[in-house]
């Protein structure tokens, strides 16, 4: 009796730690990437969206752009509300200051996948290459989440 | 050429909000107040109903512009009022919680309903003729361009916030997209206590 309260408790310490696996990272040169995600989409026709987070311990960084294979047309944008209309623009490059992070997240930067080759479809993987100014190309495993997905499934060890 | 620079140069400072006379357009945004008993539109539920204005009035009513092509925004929306109706709990079961499409060219109600399968069942979308989805726009005082892309592809921006409406069918707040979460479900009971 004791003893499967105790295992009772232990169950619920451990829980928490394995329902969300520690994010995939990749280091290369000064940068970090870690935490990418995708929504499934339904069918090609719609694009797909890109997040991720990207911690860099060097001095000035710049992701120049995005490639991956389930794409024909990936591209950096940015959800800009303006006067409360929402548009999303390209952005050319996005600025990764010294000892700092960025995150590509919902309602902000983002990687937009357009001209999908592939259905994404809710628990399988697809990498996403980042184009980086100074530590070149890094290519991570993207999880695809469903659609209503709003954060990464994973904890970020940043 | 000339009118080609000039065109970009419009666009520019629209999009920066110098031009004098928008200004204005920034000070109506949200304090114009839109009544659903003035407005005229028709439009078609993702279920193939017809769905006119006046059929809202007597309960609260949530309305956002919105299509499913659109990968960032929308789904964030769609999951943010699924968040709200269940912090309501049973109070939510007297709310209409409807979709506007900006994209009535793709978004046919058999579009929309596969869609919002995804979401929150208790969420309508609404399309129907390019025209009536326009008037529908102007009546609540939303905005959508339709914004080319260089494959032919084609994107929309459009009015983000989601407007609530009190059961005597006027505007009672508007829920922007980068509000703190938590004034959200306040402003929807605010508006559930307005009178018919």
């Amino acid at each position: 009796m004791m003893n499967s309260t105790a295992a009772a408790f232990v169950l619920a310490a451990i829980l928490p730690a394995t329902a969300f696996a520690e994010c995939v990272e990749v280091t290369q040169g000064n940068v970090t990437v870690s935490a990418a995600w995708s929504r499934a989409t339904i069918g090609t026709e719609r694009p797909a969206v890109f997040y991720v987070t990207v911690r860099n311990d060097g001095s000035e960084e710049r992701l120049m752009g995005i490639e991956t294979p389930v794409a024909d047309v990936p591209m950096l944008h940015e959800t800009v509300v303006e006067n409360g209309a929402a548009r999303m623009s390209y952005v050319e490059q996005i600025v990764i200051a010294p000892i700092d992070a960025v995150s590509l997240e919902p309602g902000g930067y983002h990687g937009m996948l357009m001209d999908l080759q592939t259905e994404l479809v809710e628990g399988t993987t697809f990498p996403v290459t980042l184009l980086f100014e100074k530590s070149g190309p890094v290519t991570i495993d993207t999880a695809v989440l469903p659609l209503r997905a709003r954060e990464a499934a994973c904890e970020e060890a940043l | 050429m000339v009118a080609a620079v000039g065109f970009m140069l419009a666009v520019g400072a629209w999009r920066s909000g110098d031009l004098p006379w928008q200004q204005q357009v920034t000070e109506t945004v949200g304090t114009r107040g839109a009544n659903l008993g003035t407005m005229s539109w028709q439009l078609t539920s993702h279920k193939g109903e017809p769905v006119s204005p006046q059929s809202w009035i007597g309960q609260t009513s949530l309305v956002f512009f919105g299509f499913t092509w659109c990968p960032d925004v929308c789904p964030m929306t769609l999951l943010n009022i699924s968040d709200w109706l269940e912090e309501l709990g049973p109070d939510a079961d007297g709310l209409a919680v409807h979709l506007v499409s900006v994209d009535p060219e793709r978004d046919t109600p058999e579009v929309l309903a596969d869609y919002l399968s995804n979401f929150d069942p208790r969420i309508s979308g609404l399309t129907g003729a390019p025209d009536e989805v326009a008037k529908a726009a102007d009546d609540f005082n939303a905005t959508y361009r339709r914004v080319p892309r260089d494959d032919g592809d084609y994107t929309v921006d459009h009015t983000a916030g989601v407007m609530v409406f009190g059961p005597d069918g006027r505007l009672s707040s508007i829920i922007d997209l980068h509000d703190d979460p938590k004034f959200a479900v306040p402003k929807i009971r605010r508006a559930m206590e307005r009178e018919v």
